[in-house]
């Protein structure tokens, strides 16, 4: 016997709740604009004296020639390397972050085909630096290039074929890869940490009580609790998707429609997560830190959106099987940089939908009508 | 039910409690909360539990308003099973909570909004329903305000509306009146009775005010989780009839000492102070005792009608609280005549060791504390009275150098608190109101953490420590952590924490909140003799006839002055034909009427 007049009231309420208090107009708006602001530029960086290793295999001028702009650069931090096995060894070590690779048929080719290729082998580990990496190995090329075209006089094709390969780190990562990350991240905030404070302080301030009296049920105070904080995660979402593709020029090749579905599925799993620790927990500050360390740092850490699970150990790799940001960094990935590659979005899809289905049937489990005494 | 008449002979039962038993986590740490409780409460009354703290009252409400499941027994409330049938309940009660149960961050009118739509209220029948309930409870002017910025006595009134925004067929109230000024709760008194006499409401309500049981139609009395008794407060009377003698002391003597030799009294079972005056009960056999009483105090010793709270002392007090009371003001009667002598003849200028002078303390634009003055002199008991919200804690961190003044001075122990509090702090024992203590510690633990905190010397320590569990009768309990004290022992390890450096001054902040009628007399018995030992106490209640124990008091409200003097001269302020010897608690609800009537 739901009734349309009590959930009205209540989401009201929680509405009117939300705009007096600052903290969730933070998190849930100001939060994703500062969050894409500090790692869309902040954590970028200008590379300077970036140790790198020269392998240079051919004798010839040109190739001398490269090499010297290695060296002149205030960038980079120069070494010669006499093998490639050293260099890899460097790199390995992280001595040095990357690897100019000039073969010993490079001044041969380049008279010959005028064009030989130049390899560098990025270490991808940090995925924005070896992306700004190879931004100014290709600027140290061209530099060259541009020089012995005013020497020459002569338009001339640019002759060399530059190789990039970036290890540790199959698909690099960059502001491209963050701003899909980073709606996890955002709605991880307003999902999770905002509203497992909310059972949590209507408990603390003793109107739980007052309210468990009144005719309200259960459902209807689970819908009252999740409507509202699901428009706010929305918004929030929102907000981070106009940002990245206005500000960061971030491609979006899948459809907008599938990624609020998914966003939606994901941000049901993220909301009934936190009421479950709101209902569990019944103190905001324990209900804080549970999300945090339960919700967050997971959804930081676990979900492949720094680093790539597959170079963690296999123990970690099971445990993210477990985190629902695991799931929808795939399809928020995809969705930005592939496109709408079903293949990869439903399998995820699927288990983010039972995530959200089986979280919220345990915050309604727990959300109980009596005193918990 | 339509023409029903108030107080109507209607024996219906609304709710009905059999063998009802509670037991808090059974498993790890049962914890009895009723034990086989029978009640009932019949239709068109109010029926008030009344009992010490930990009776079991609340549990007994929340049990029927269907927040607690019984863990055996079983609760009807308007014919149904609160465990069964709650959905079906639900909407014929109305249900106050301690707290109130309101949303601080929405207006009057929100929260009202809230429960109407919560209660399922047509939108056609609110616009006079809330004409009416703004009219009962005052409101009406505050309707944008926050909930959270209403006083006590309004945020009472606005939870009471939202309880009533549909007219319930029953009204639980759990303590709805503590800590809330005189004047709101005569008003919430007159409402309920209006409820009752017109809407065909009836009420179940607990209180820890025994002149409030008086009021109800049923008393159930309730002590340690059981019923004790039952009946119309004539009928609580009855056993005490002809046993309550009022006893004016001659001028020259302070009522207090008066009262204090008389407890000491084998056939003596309660001395209070009321109206200057001290109200005696004598044991059962002792009805005859009166001119032996006479002789013994030299004063006049008249024969009064009973009161409610007569019968409550004398069916719970003869339990462990006043026995030890007793004890401890005989043990030190030697000292009183000794004390007694140094005090009467030091009321010189040096003897003031508080002295206040317009205080005033703002926080941004609102005024907590608005000019107060005082002095306090060595070996007398200075009350702070008002309402919660009156200002009194915001004085009191002042005094103990906690909270800055923003204008006037405070000297404290001849150290002006606003540049050498350090110095004076050294002089003071501060008890707060949430008891400092270490839950996790033992007593004897917790004491020797004080005692090194307040720098005393190792002898010192274990010589202080050893008289505070002997003075405030720990001793017992002594290796017991505090988290497990019961209530009473909490206060007086909290207090022996606050005495251990032999202060000059003692503060006290609202020491008896929450404690129930029998802990409150021992603890003002205690507070009498470290004054008569030549302390200066000052202490803040919000129970009014608490006021009768202090030498001079001063009633605050809204950061104000309403009125300063001895009990007597504050009485006085309110003597009209009608009322010749009001209380102080008149005189308060007098003071705040005529406060406001002008403006």
């Amino acid at each position: 016997m739901a009734s349309w007049m009590r959930l009205r009231g209540f989401i009201r309420k929680e509405m009117l709740q939300i705009k007096r208090d600052p903290s969730s107009l933070l998190l849930g708006i100001f939060m994703p604009v500062f969050l894409l602001i500090i790692f869309g530029y902040g954590v970028s960086l200008d590379p300077q004296d970036v140790p790198v290793a020269l392998v240079i295999e051919d004798n010839g001028p040109d190739a001398q020639d490269i090499a010297a702009r290695f060296k002149l650069s205030p960038y980079f931090k120069s070494r010669v390397a006499h093998s490639m096995p050293e260099a890899t060894q460097l790199l390995e070590q992280g001595i040095v972050d990357g690897i100019v690779y000039i073969q010993n048929n490079f001044s041969a080719e380049l008279t010959f085909e005028k064009r030989a290729p130049v390899q560098i082998i990025l270490n991808g580990v940090d995925a924005n630096r070896a992306r700004i990496l190879e931004g100014y190995i290709q600027a140290a090329v061209l530099g060259w290039y541009a020089i012995r075209q005013a020497r020459d006089g002569v338009e001339s094709p640019f002759p060399l074929e530059v190789e990039s390969r970036i290890w540790f780190n199959s698909a690099p990562n960059s502001t491209y890869s963050l701003v899909p990350g980073l709606l996890t991240l955002i709605m991880t905030l307003t999902g999770t940490l905002l509203t497992a404070l909310v059972i949590a302080r209507e408990w603390e301030r003793g109107t739980m009580e007052a309210l468990l009296t009144t005719p309200i049920r259960t459902n209807e105070m689970l819908l009252g609790k999740t409507i509202p904080y699901f428009i706010l995660g929305i918004l929030g979402m929102a907000l981070a998707v106009a940002l990245g593709v206005t500000l960061f020029n971030v491609p979006l090749r899948g459809s907008l429609v599938v990624l609020f579905v998914f966003s939606s599925v994901f941000l049901l799993a993220a909301l009934g997560f936190g009421l479950f620790i709101s209902a569990v927990t019944r103190v905001q500050f324990v209900a804080a830190m549970a999300s945090v360390i339960a919700g967050f740092l997971p959804a930081f850490f676990l979900s492949g959106l720094l680093f790539d699970l597959k170079s963690t150990p296999a123990f970690i790799q099971l445990l993210s099987y477990v985190v629902p940001a695991k799931y929808f960094v795939t399809i928020a990935q995809t969705l930005f940089l592939a496109g709408n590659v079903w293949s990869a979005l439903l399998p995820a899809a699927i288990v983010l939908t039972m995530m959200a289905f089986i979280l919220l049937a345990l915050a309604r489990k727990k959300m109980v009508r009596r005193l918990p005494i | 039910m339509q023409d029903m008449q108030p107080q109507s002979s209607n024996e219906e039962i609304l709710l009905e409690a059999t063998d009802l038993t509670k037991i808090f986590s059974p498993k790890t740490k049962p914890t009895v909360a009723l034990d086989s409780l029978s009640v009932a409460a019949k239709a068109g009354q109010v029926t008030g539990f009344v009992g010490p703290d930990g009776a079991g009252k609340t549990t007994l409400l929340r049990t029927a308003a269907g927040l607690i499941i019984p863990s055996s027994g079983s609760m009807h409330v308007l014919g149904h099973d609160v465990v069964d049938d709650i959905n079906t309940i639900r909407p014929q009660i109305g249900y106050m909570p301690q707290k109130f149960g309101l949303y601080e961050d929405l207006t009057v009118q929100e929260n009202l909004d809230l429960y109407a739509d919560l209660q399922g209220v047509p939108i056609a029948e609110r616009t006079s329903r809330y004409a009416r309930l703004m009219k009962m409870t005052d409101l009406g002017k505050f309707t944008d305000r926050m909930a959270g910025q209403l006083s006590g006595g309004m945020k009472q009134k606005l939870g009471l509306a939202c309880c009533l925004v549909k007219t319930p067929k029953l009204l639980i109230l759990d303590e709805p009146t503590v800590g809330v000024d005189p004047v709101s709760r005569r008003d919430l008194w007159e409402i309920v009775y209006e409820l009752v006499a017109t809407d065909n409401v009836s009420v179940v309500l607990s209180t820890a005010y025994l002149d409030e049981a008086e009021r109800c139609d049923t008393v159930i009395l309730l002590k340690k989780k059981k019923k004790i008794a039952e009946g119309a407060p004539k009928e609580f009377r009855k056993p005490v009839q002809n046993r309550v003698f009022q006893v004016t002391p001659p001028t020259e003597v302070a009522p207090r000492d008066v009262q204090a030799q008389l407890m000491q009294r084998d056939d003596v079972v309660d001395a209070t102070i009321r109206s200057g005056q001290i109200r005696l009960v004598v044991s059962k056999g002792f009805e005859k005792a009166q001119p032996s009483l006479a002789a013994d105090v030299a004063a006049a010793v008249v024969p009064v009608p009973p009161v409610f709270e007569d019968f409550f002392v004398d069916t719970l007090g003869k339990n462990d609280a006043v026995g030890l009371a007793e004890k401890g003001v005989q043990e030190t009667s030697p000292a009183q005549e000794e004390q007694g002598g140094v005090t009467a003849h030091s009321s010189s200028a040096d003897s003031i060791v508080v002295d206040v002078k317009g205080l005033t303390k703002k926080f941004d634009s609102f005024t907590a504390v608005q000019n107060i003055s005082f002095q306090v002199e060595r070996g007398k008991i200075f009350g702070l009275l008002g309402a919660n919200g009156a200002g009194k804690t915001t004085t009191f961190r002042m005094l103990c150098g906690l909270l800055k003044a923003t204008d006037g001075e405070v000297v404290v122990a001849g150290q002006d608190m606003r540049r050498a509090p350090a110095v004076a702090r050294s002089r003071i024992g501060y008890m707060a109101q949430k008891f400092s203590l270490y839950q996790q510690l033992t007593v004897e633990r917790n004491l020797l953490f004080y005692s090194t905190a307040y720098g005393l010397s190792k002898a010192k320590r274990q010589e202080r420590i050893e008289w505070a569990l002997e003075e405030f009768e720990l001793e017992p309990k002594r290796r017991v952590a505090a988290e497990s004290l019961p209530g009473g022992y909490k206060q007086r390890l909290a207090m022996a924490a606050a005495m251990l450096h032999e202060p000059d001054i003692l503060f006290l902040d609202e020491p008896t909140s929450g404690a129930d009628p029998i802990a409150r007399r021992e603890f003002w018995l205690r507070i009498n003799r470290f004054a008569q030992q030549g302390v200066a106490v000052i202490v803040t209640t919000h129970f009014m006839e608490e006021a009768e124990y202090c030498d001079s008091l001063l009633i605050m409200a809204q950061g104000e002055t309403l009125a300063r003097g001895t009990p007597e001269e504050i009485r006085s302020l309110a003597i009209t034909p009608d009322n010749p010897s009001p209380t102080v608690e008149d005189a308060f609800i007098a003071l705040a009427e005529r406060n406001i009537s002008p403006s």
